[in-house]
């Protein structure tokens, strides 16, 4: 069953061919499909499944472990606020509770207008930085209640708050389920060959350096 | 001296130290080829392909290289347990930064995505790794974005694919990205994942996936830090790199240092050589604990460690000292909480964390966790039993058994016990969430008792319950 546009079933193809077993791309794909519609339904689980060869319980079996697949749908904005011991220590939880009152909805809930979906999260690596929150996992640093009601009054307007996020990050926000801007592209003049395990049993051409070495 | 955090690398403030990976965050275009080619780019690489691939890996053993994701197994050695014969062979990338407390790998691929892939490159060459996985954090779409623009450069240029400068050397790199999920920094649980799978550790032994890994075939993981060194170690050579740093721990390290300080940041630092009392009250450093409060304890190395208190302060940042007096640097994650701080609560914030992170593969950690956190909440809500502080440590002895590594108490007459920690379960993931738990009851039972005996001054049925006829 077809549930990818023409241009993402391209790119399904071209993200299959990276890897030495499709299943490998299962991950991969759930992104895309998250980007094409901003959740997973049933109809791209079942297309994933087709085009690596898994049954679509597999492909649900995988992906339901994973906290950035979302099997409903959510709002345009996903903000995640940590709470997690750094950003604990500095204001997290007030940043949470301030979140949670300015838009009027608790950890994982969404909002009237479906713009934002708000969620309470673990450790997002930005520790020193502290209180942080991101958007669409674009990150706000040292953030307080101001920075948080700028970022959602310019995203309510339709603007990119980037610039208030302190980390160099600029541009819009695409909407949930897109991360990357930037696709990897290998030309395939320059591939070096991906083929399954089986079909390549010998060492490398350049490790015969190594027998040389041993000769002399 | 310029000590301030540019905003384009943000957090990373210079030391005037060494620096080894961090050269290149002065530039505001550092991601870019351009840039990396400027400043001495890929000449690691070139010096690694004038020499037969054994010698390359001579190098990085001879240079005690301690990975950087949190176990600090020495990467040379690592790479010598590929079986022989077995082919082929593959680089996994652990890009998957989440540890509690943890912000350099970010860094690094955002900052410097080209200085990554030359040190891939390098270690796929001293191998014979086929192909590479740039395995990152699912939550980082600025670092995606950078390492897909640098490999889409690197390709065009002749750095990576087929006949890497003009030689016999063929690698793809693929940036993979994970979907939220801790238990995935667990390398066995990474491959599980970049396979398509559920990202379950799994049954040891093979104790290293360089035996059995990826697709079953010998996988070398690799931090992202670790790999970011080893240009500079071709570069400049293991002796150099010895030079810095101790005899055990060469070289630097990036600690991220966060908390109650003046200025948090992540530092590069000469390992082995400075000490936890410089990095907090160092003038080139943390700058002291705001507003000249007392230091109360601090986490050395993310959230899986144990607790460290003011007597703790001059041990030097290195591997050994720390971890025999009962913790670990890990990841290079120190956490630093001043007297403000409620122990308990603490404690079940990071307790919560492996709670939810657990990934229900072995049941003392699915079923411990889950209750160590309702009993720690019930604690800070007021609702604690007698029993408690009791049931907490006979879980975590369920977790990891024996005496789980701690810090010494001179006052207790208590000696500390080495890291690491015995365990039940396939990984270490449970094992961890009994660290906050025991240094905190060791050092802070009172707190705990407090709040206990509170609750059993509250008359909990001050009215008879009225049953429904």
């Amino acid at each position: 069953m077809a549930y990818f546009t023409e241009e993402n079933l391209r790119r399904a193809h071209e993200i299959i061919d990276r890897y030495p077993r499709a299943k490998s791309a299962v991950i991969p794909l759930l992104h895309l499909a998250q980007e094409q519609n901003g959740w997973i339904t049933n109809e791209a689980m079942t297309h994933i499944a087709e085009l690596t060869n898994v049954t679509s319980a597999e492909v649900l079996g995988t992906g339901s472990f994973y906290e950035m697949f979302k099997f409903h749908p959510v709002g345009k904005y996903l903000v995640n606020v940590c709470t997690n011991i750094s950003c604990q220590l500095l204001g997290g939880e007030e940043l949470l509770h301030h979140a949670e009152s300015t838009l009027g909805i608790t950890d994982g809930e969404t909002t009237e207008d479906g713009l934002f979906t708000l969620e309470d999260v673990e450790c997002i690596a930005a520790c020193t930085e502290a209180p942080c929150f991101t958007v669409n996992y674009r990150y706000f640093h040292r953030a307080d209640e101001n920075t948080f009601d700028e970022v959602v009054a310019e995203l309510r307007s339709g603007r990119s708050p980037l610039d208030k996020g302190k980390q160099g990050d600029s541009g819009d926000i695409p909407s949930h389920g897109t991360l990357s801007r930037i696709q990897q592209h290998i030309p395939l003049d320059r591939k070096a060959g991906i083929t399954p395990p089986e079909d390549s049993k010998t060492a490398p051409v350049w490790m015969e350096k190594n027998a040389e070495e041993a000769k002399s | 001296m310029n000590n301030s955090a540019p905003a384009f690398a943000a957090g990373y403030i210079n030391n005037d130290g060494p620096k080894l990976i961090t050269e290149r965050f002065q530039f505001e275009d550092s991601f870019t080829l351009e840039r990396f080619l400027n400043t001495g780019g890929y000449d690691g690489l070139r010096k690694a392909l004038e020499r037969k691939p054994s010698e390359v890996h001579d190098e990085v053993r001879e240079a005690i290289l301690l990975g950087r994701g949190g176990a600090g197994f020495p990467a040379g050695v690592k790479w010598g347990f590929c079986p022989e014969g077995v082919w082929p062979r593959y680089l996994v990338v652990n890009g998957d930064e989440s540890e509690p407390g943890t912000y350099k790998d970010r860094l690094l691929m955002e900052r410097d995505p080209h200085q990554l892939i030359e040190g891939c490159l390098i270690a796929c060459y001293a191998l014979g790794l086929s192909q590479c996985f740039l395995y990152v954090r699912g939550e980082m779409a600025l670092a995606q974005e950078r390492i897909a623009n640098a490999l889409n450069e690197a390709y065009e240029a002749g750095y990576v694919g087929r006949n890497i400068l003009g030689q016999d050397f063929s690698v793809d790199i693929v940036l993979h990205w994970g979907a939220g999920a801790y238990i995935v920094g667990e390398e066995t649980a990474l491959i599980e994942s970049l396979e398509g799978n559920r990202g379950m550790p799994r049954l040891k032994p093979p104790y290293f996936p360089a035996a059995i890994g990826l697709y079953g075939q010998p996988t070398i993981v690799n931090n992202v830090e670790t790999l970011s060194n080893i240009p500079w170690i071709i570069d400049n050579g293991a002796s150099a790199y010895k030079e810095m740093g101790s005899e055990t721990s060469p070289g630097t390290r990036l600690f991220a240092i966060s908390g109650h300080v003046n200025r948090p940041g992540v530092y590069e630092v000469e390992q082995g050589v400075t000490t936890f009392r410089d990095l907090f009250y160092g003038e080139n450093f943390c700058q002291g604990i705001r507003n000249g409060n007392e230091l109360k304890m601090f986490i050395p190395g993310g959230g899986s460690a144990p607790w460290f208190f003011e007597e703790h302060l001059d041990l030097p940042l290195e591997a050994r000292p720390v971890g025999e007096a009962g913790s670990m640097l890990g990841s290079g994650a120190i956490v630093v909480m001043d007297e403000t701080t409620d122990a308990v609560k603490a404690c079940l914030r990071v307790v919560r964390f492996f709670a939810r992170e657990s990934c229900g593969k072995c049941s003392p950690c699915r079923e411990g966790t889950t209750w160590e956190e309702k009993i720690l909440r019930r604690i800070y809500e007021g609702d604690g039993r007698p029993s408690d502080i009791e049931l907490l440590l006979d879980i975590g002895d369920n977790i990891s058994p024996g005496p789980y590594p701690v810090a010494a108490f001179s006052d207790q007459n208590l000696e500390a016990v080495p890291f690491p920690p015995r365990q039940t379960t396939i990984c270490p993931l449970g094992p961890s969430s009994v660290a906050p738990i025991t240094s905190a009851i060791r050092r802070f039972r009172a707190e705990f008792e407090t709040l206990i005996t509170q609750r059993d001054s509250i008359p909990v049925s001050a009215a008879p319950i009225e049953v429904e006829q």
